[in-house]
């Protein structure tokens, strides 16, 4: 095993370590969401009580982080590793464990350690314990186990765990400029792959994204998604909560929301979430 | 004795919870097998928290006669009797015309006292949030509970946690813990405390978290020593990393020269919150580039890959404080002051631009008589609040004050604005300093006048349930900056001015807080009252002032003297006045003063009075109490005279002296409130 895997192969590794583990293999969602936690084989599936074990990866936007490709280590679309495996297993933080040394972290050299972190997602009206997980002082992921999702206790508590790709990747491959991360073996860079792109998502972001327009996409999936939600369509009513997540995050990197609104923007996407998942558990065999 | 442990491993506890848990755990033991007069001291660390100590072996045996109804009583009576104690007929005996019950309570061993009172303490165990995992268990810990080591002279006791059809995840007392997870990952099994201990220490796990602690400051004190640096103390993350680590490993870092330019508090606030990295300094006091850490492993190339990564992050993190650092100095603060237009102060309360104008006028007010430069104060009173819109302090929000303070250094602005920017929140707490300077005093008065005449006037007050904006904090600022600067204020036209509505209540509210602070500082609540009741000043050094002269003048021998002489001339008064129904005045022309005593207290009264008047007027407490101190002997030759004459006319110019004694006495304090 070579000791500094690419950044693909690093995500190939843990296709691997977690298919292993009897986890289907996802493909990311092809939505724009702020978090790996918003895919709905997350959300929807660690409500009701069917076991699931799943693993995929998934693109993140957040906005109001881009920098325009200037910071090392800020960036306004990135990836995130999740897993989620219902109900938790006994042995989750040694599967994890073990992940870490299929990407060649070993923890005999290295400190890593679980540093209390209580998750909570104010959109998605989740919560859960766990710990971010540190290794030498740098955080390397989020472990959590979920409590409440949609402001619905949940029936077996789920082992949800996310890396940050990224970060990770700049660890073991020693880069301290995201751009410069080996993507694959062939010589290709992270930055060749995605600079660009950082440049200009955030000048849309920040720039010249239309808020007026924006503002009424984001009314516009708020109806839709009570609309499904009657209709009894859980998982279409949802896309329309993670779009109006996704367009509340560009409003605020546009910085048009007073932090009075923020807060009931916040409301209104927690509201959906809710009514989704409402929906989604109604609709599960018992 | 029998010899207890119980310790309950898990998942790794948040490191604030760890020692009230243990200590928790200890306290519940404790009251649940009181029977045993258990004896017992808690460990903890990450994954466990535990109670040892000694307890009876057994329970005693006791015995005694329970007397029931009377003979005769009504059947029911009876019935009741025997159902309350769980008895039949047969059981019951007569004696002295009552039916009575033995009542025996065999001995208990200890093992089944535990066995049945820990699964119960368990489930309602208080944790601060506690959670479920797995399927099918409503059992809930801090995180995952996986073993439950519980033995009693090396015995286990016997007891799991099912409940009814829940199984607990199968959890039941045991033998076995675990040592290190990384070091020493196999779990092994105790027989005694101190097995425990040893077995635990030789696989790593240090379980005593007051050894961890001493252990991690020795370590890292010892390493600084080695470069010739000191550790910058800070018990608070002391406390935390003790809670991190079970096998504490101190290291050093070094950080880039590249980033020593950087405030230092914005380097140790990254350090300290970030990464719980320790910031030393050199002999001479500035920083030095290195930091201590606390690894929980002993690693197998020495540590190299944990400290070289440590380092790593830390350059990470110190990049991302230089590019807030860079890019805040390009806008001067007094450019930013239209940005603070769209920061909510609070939601009912405007932005903070319109506070900084409040706060420019304020402190253009307040200069005067804080002996401050007036356009200096304004200037920074107007600045202050700028820093809020800069990156370092929406990422560090901590630093609001000190980087702006920093910035306008940038922005050469004055150095007094400067110093009043950074130090405008002080005092922080009753440890933390007021602000030096007249000009920073000025600003950090009005920051807090403010504050608190904002929130009372959307009635947002402290109240039983807490103190949200810390206005308390803000009315004890108020007195310090006044009192330990030496400033003359007075403050209800300044309130009155800034928020009408409010004065008098924000007033009373700092006044009771005067109270409270010379309360702390060892006056007495009574000597307290007696110095403000009916004082109308309104300038809190004079109040503290006054409050200090009086306690003085009592722990001399004359204020005690004259204060019991005042006790009895006041009660004489009062029993005369009520049976003549009506009050005796001083008549100092009076005729019927033929008494040397007489003479001698009339005239040192007039002498007083004088005096009196005169120190009064100049807020001359002390010396008010002085001159009060020269009618000891006159009053007390005085009492040698029986004042209820049965002359009318002696008897009332005697209770007029009394009165007019009562009256001087009270220009000074109202000593009627002072309790025996």
């Amino acid at each position: 095993m070579s000791p500094a895997p690419s950044f693909q192969d690093l995500i190939l590794r843990l296709h691997a370590f977690w298919a292993a583990q009897g986890c289907v293999i996802l493909q990311p969602y092809d939505m724009e969401m702020g978090a790996g936690t918003f895919h709905p084989a997350t959300t929807l599936r660690a409500l009701g009580p069917a076991p699931w074990r799943a693993a995929y990866v998934q693109p993140c936007r957040r906005p109001s982080d881009g920098r325009y490709g200037e910071n090392p280590n800020r960036l306004q679309h990135y990836y995130q590793y999740q897993v989620i495996i219902k109900p938790s297993p006994a042995t989750a933080q040694e599967m994890l464990l073990d992940s870490y040394r299929a990407i060649g972290l070993d923890p005999a050299l290295h400190d890593i350690r679980f540093v209390e972190d209580d998750w909570e997602s104010p959109t998605l009206g989740a919560w859960g314990l766990g710990w971010e997980v540190w290794c030498d002082g740098m955080e390397v992921g989020q472990f959590t186990y979920f409590q409440q999702v949609g402001g619905i206790p949940v029936v077996h508590p789920s082992f949800e765990m996310t890396y940050g790709l990224e970060r990770l990747a700049m660890y073991v491959q020693g880069v301290e400029r995201v751009y410069d991360l080996a993507f694959n073996d062939a010589g290709v860079t992270y930055g060749d792959v995605f600079l660009r792109a950082e440049r200009e998502y955030s000048a849309h972001n920040f720039e010249h994204a239309d808020t007026a327009m924006l503002t009424r996409h984001f009314a516009d999936a708020e109806a839709e998604c009570a609309a499904l939600v009657a209709a009894r369509l859980a998982l279409p009513a949802y896309d329309q909560c993670i779009k109006a997540s996704h367009l509340f995050n560009l409003l605020d990197a546009r910085g048009v929301i007073s932090v009075a609104e923020r807060a009931a923007y916040i409301a209104r996407v927690r509201g959906l979430a809710r009514a989704c998942c409402e929906a989604y558990v109604g609709q599960e065999a018992p | 004795m029998a010899e207890f442990l119980l310790e309950l491993f898990s998942e790794e506890i948040p490191a604030r919870m760890q020692q009230q848990a243990a200590a928790a755990l200890c306290r519940l033991l404790t009251e649940a097998l009181a029977p045993l007069s258990p004896a017992l001291s808690p460990a903890s660390g990450p994954r466990r928290i535990a109670a040892f100590g000694a307890m009876a072996p057994e329970t005693q045996a006791t015995a005694r006669i329970e007397r029931g109804p009377r003979l005769g009583a009504p059947e029911a009576a009876l019935a009741g009797f025997l159902r309350k104690h769980n008895a039949t007929r047969d059981q019951l005996h007569d004696e002295a015309g009552y039916h009575t019950l033995r009542l025996d309570a065999p001995s208990q061993s200890a093992a089944s006292l535990i066995a049945n009172a820990v699964p119960a303490l368990l489930r309602r165990f208080p944790w601060p949030k506690s959670m479920r995992w797995g399927a099918g268990s409503q059992f809930t810990w801090v995180r995952p509970l996986r073993r439950i080591l519980c033995l009693l002279d090396g015995a286990v006791v016997p007891f799991d946690l099912r409940d009814g059809a829940d199984d607990a995840h199968g959890l039941a007392s045991d033998t076995l813990t675990e040592g290190h997870r990384f070091l020493s990952p196999d779990a092994f099994a105790v027989t005694s405390v101190e097995a425990w201990r040893t077995g635990l220490a030789a696989r790593h796990v240090l379980v005593d978290a007051g050894s961890r602690r001493a252990r991690i400051w020795a370590g890292i004190t010892a390493l600084a020593a080695g470069q010739g640096l000191t550790v910058v103390p800070d018990e608070a993350l002391l406390d935390e990393v003790t809670g991190l680590v079970e096998w504490p490993v101190p290291m050093l870092g070094r950080i880039d020269a590249a980033f020593m330019d950087l405030p230092p508090e914005v380097m140790q606030v990254s350090m300290r919150e970030n990464q719980r990295y320790f910031a030393l300094r050199h002999a001479a006091g500035n920083p030095a580039p290195w930091f201590a850490f606390i690894a929980n492993i002993e690693a197998a190339d020495g540590g190299a890959a944990i400290i070289a990564g440590n380092e790593r992050v830390l350059r990470a993190r110190f990049a991302d404080a230089r590019h807030f650092w860079d890019l805040d100095r390009k806008t001067p603060l007094a450019a930013r002051l239209d940005a603070l237009k769209s920061v909510i102060f609070h939601a009912r309360l405007g932005s903070q631009y319109a506070r900084a104008q409040r706060l420019h006028d304020l402190a253009l007010r307040l200069a005067e008589p804080l002996r401050a430069e007036a356009h200096l104060a304004a200037r920074a009173a107007l600045l202050c609040k700028a820093d809020l819109t800069t990156g370092m302090v929406g990422e560090f929000p901590e630093l609001q004050g000190i980087m702006g303070g920093y910035y306008a250094r940038h922005d050469a602005e004055p150095a007094e604005v400067s110093a009043a920017i950074s130090q405008h929140y002080a005092p922080k707490g009753p440890t933390d300093s007021v602000p030096t300077g007249h000009v920073a005093a000025a600003v950090a008065l009005a920051d807090k006048l403010d504050q608190l005449t904002q929130f009372f006037s959307i009635g947002e007050k402290p109240g039983g349930s807490g103190d949200p904006y810390a206005l308390r904090r803000a009315a004890l600022g108020i007195i310090r900056i006044l009192r330990e600067g030496g400033y003359w204020l007075a403050l209800r036209p300044v309130l009155e001015n800034a928020a009408p509505d409010v004065a008098d209540e924000v007033l009373a509210f700092i006044i009771d807080r005067l109270k409270v602070q010379l309360r702390a500082e060892g006056h007495r609540h009574d000597v307290i009252e007696a110095a403000l009741t009916g004082y109308s000043s309104n300038d809190v050094r004079i109040l503290a002032l006054k409050v200090e002269a009086l306690s003085a003048f009592l722990n001399t021998d004359s204020g005690a003297n004259l204060l019991a002489a005042y006790r009895r001339g006041t009660n004489i008064l009062r029993i005369e006045e009520k049976r003549d129904a009506r009050q005796f005045a001083a008549d100092p022309s009076s005729t019927s003063l033929r008494e040397q005593q007489e003479a001698d207290l009339a005239q040192a009264l007039s002498g007083v009075q004088h005096s009196l008047e005169a120190r009064l007027g100049h807020e001359d407490f002390s010396g008010a109490c002085a001159a009060l101190a020269e009618l000891r002997a006159p009053v007390d030759a005085f009492f040698s005279l029986t004042i209820n004459d049965p002359d009318p006319a002696i008897r009332e110019a005697r209770l007029g002296l009394l009165a007019r004694l009562r009256e001087i006495m009270n220009r000074v304090a109202d000593f009627s409130k002072i309790e025996a």
